[in-house]
């Protein structure tokens, strides 16, 4: 890095495909040594912005810079410390585990014997030892990833770029898939992970942002956007619907807002979630209310993005077919 | 440049290992070219009149430049695949050199052609076919194919990178191979086709590498043909070249 900024600047970048606008304007800065999790409905430009980042496209207007190289003029620079793994897994069908890996890293200028060994370290890592010398033609779509992403970590880039690292896999795979990536953050690597899984960018994301209609609209932790749009709800569940008055009574301090009831049941969002269990016990208790089941429940991601973007995150397929077309 | 040609060295072997493991891709250099072989020899070959050379001979050279500009398409087929594959934005993310990923399957097509003209001349030799020339003309004669060879790989290589899908690659292929191949002096003499094909047939730069092939093999006067075959070639590497290099830059597959 040439000084202490951040791992990737971007400024102002556009994209257009035809009439299809991928990218309006998006500014972006990730710190070294975070994962951001860029998150987004299929089609909301997430592909675009990797491939602008990772060299292989370029933007129509605006500056990208990796490591403080313009990913533009100072490419090759670039494409030295990045490493690029994403849904098309893009390793040699007909080549064996360890015959995709020596050639990426032959291509990265390492001889054969050093391509070899870090090859056979990475097959290790990815669980991959026992089909190292098995056509990759016969792995399962796990294998196939996992084989992908050693094939990005050859050359330890300090920067990666996961696009989509686990659409379509298998839960089994999926889960195995964000360990190994968990592994990779703990060693210090910049990731960029573009998801379309809420649950994915809650999981392994440090900061997640949020792209829709290829804007940001919203960058933050996990819990910091979840805290936009209002902090806990407590579920009680009464006995007996006719305490609900004094429940509601006894909760109400807890709470900015009044509680909302519904049946036997009282929702209040709460301030905080420390203590609320317990406090909303004794109160009710002391109250003299039976309770059925009482239930802290967080907004998801899910009610983040559906608040922010005013649709759920996994839809919009023929947006993503038009991005595909053109990307 | 060191770079340049150890990074199309890698991608050359890259090529060159997973042909085996393509039998289908194999097929087509090896039992096909066989069967038109065959074909012309035993089926139309009584019916082809070739004064002062036996069919055989006249055939083999015919069939050895179809056998290479067909075998094209598999290098068109295999980019655009590597394309869609997203292997093609795996190796532009890499700090290689930027024309290596083109060089190196064209410079792995080199041994591939090589390996069909040896299947081909065998097979030539086993049912009449002999060279009737000095040895070191026998040698101009497949270094000049190999190169002939060489530059259709370049243009194969850019309709791998235009093509939408493998598909569309294959159809471009052959909807400009086929009438390179069968209106020239591959298969019979251009003065028995009507007359506008007798010309496309002799200016066809096919017809010039085939006819100079023959000239080499069979001691027959070149005339031009030798010259106009290397100057062909090269003109389509000059072209072609720094066509697919550019779209390869540029982005492949968008």
């Amino acid at each position: 890095m040439r000084d202490d900024e951040a791992a990737i600047t971007v400024r102002g970048v556009e994209k257009s495909f035809g009439d299809v606008r991928a990218l309006a304007g998006v500014d972006l800065d990730v710190a070294p040594g975070i994962v951001l999790g860029l998150l987004g409905p299929n089609g909301a430009g997430k592909t675009t912005f990797v491939r602008i980042l990772a060299t292989l496209l370029r933007a129509d207007a605006g500056s990208a810079r990796v490591l403080g190289f313009d990913v533009v003029h100072e490419a090759g620079e670039v494409r030295k410390r990045i490493g690029l793994a994403g849904q098309y897994a893009a390793v040699d069908e007909n080549l064996t585990g360890l015959e995709n890996l020596v050639m990426v890293g032959r291509l990265y200028g390492s001889s054969r014997r050093a391509a070899t060994a870090r090859g056979r370290q990475l097959l290790a890592h990815f669980a991959l030892e026992d089909a190292a010398k098995r056509v990759v033609k016969t792995y399962s779509g796990g294998m196939r990833r996992r084989l992908d992403l050693a094939a990005a970590l050859v050359a330890e880039p300090p920067v990666l770029f996961l696009d989509e690292p686990t659409t379509g896999l298998d839960p089994r795979s999926r889960i195995g898939m964000w360990r190994v990536i968990e592994q990779l953050v703990a060693g210090g690597t910049t990731v960029l992970l573009t998801t379309q899984y809420l649950e994915e960018a809650d999981r392994l994301a440090d900061t997640i942002a949020v792209i829709d209609h290829g804007q940001l609209i919203a960058q933050g932790t996990s819990d910091e956007l979840k805290d936009q749009i209002g902090g806990e709800r407590l579920e009680v569940r009464l006995e007996d619907r006719a305490q609900c008055q004094t429940a509601m009574r006894a909760l109400t301090p807890m709470s900015d807002e009044a509680p909302a009831i519904e049946g036997h049941v009282v929702t209040i969002n709460v301030r905080q979630r420390g203590g609320t269990i317990v406090e909303a016990v004794r109160r009710l208790s002391d109250a003299g209310v039976d309770v059925e089941d009482l239930a802290l429940r967080r907004p998801t991601l899910d009610d983040v993005f559906l608040t922010l973007t005013g649709h759920a995150a996994e839809e919009s397929e023929s947006a993503a077919e038009e991005e595909e077309a053109f990307a | 440049m060191r770079r340049l040609v150890t990074d199309t060295l890698v991608i050359a072997e890259r090529n060159l290992i997973r042909l085996p493991r393509a039998p289908e891709l194999l097929l087509a250099f090896t039992v096909q070219p066989i069967m038109f072989v065959l074909l012309f020899r035993y089926v139309f070959g009584g019916a082809i009149r070739t004064p002062g050379i036996p069919y055989v001979e006249f055939l083999i050279p015919g069939i050895i430049v179809q056998t290479i500009a067909f075998g094209g398409f598999v290098t068109a087929i295999g980019l655009n695949d590597d394309v869609h594959k997203g292997l093609i934005d795996r190796f532009r993310s890499l700090p290689m050199a930027r024309p290596a990923v083109l060089a190196g399957r064209t410079s792995a097509d080199i041994i591939t052609n090589a390996l069909a003209m040896a299947i081909l001349i065998v097979t030539g030799v086993i049912i009449g076919f002999s060279f009737r020339a000095p040895f070191l003309h026998v040698i101009a004669g497949i270094l000049l194919l190999l190169l002939f060879g060489y530059a259709f790989s370049w243009v194969f290589a850019f309709v791998g990178l235009v093509a939408s899908t493998p598909e569309s690659a294959n159809s471009i292929g052959f909807i400009a191979i086929f009438p390179l191949t069968f209106i020239s002096s591959a298969f019979v003499l251009p003065a028995t086709m009507p007359a506008p094909l007798h010309w496309f047939a002799d200016v066809n730069p096919f017809s010039k590498v085939i006819n100079a092939t023959r000239a080499l093999w069979l001691g027959l006067p070149a005339g031009n043909n030798i010259w106009l075959a290397v100057a062909w070639s090269l003109a389509i590497i000059a072209a072609f070249a720094p066509l697919a290099v550019a779209r390869y830059r540029r982005q492949a597959g968008t």
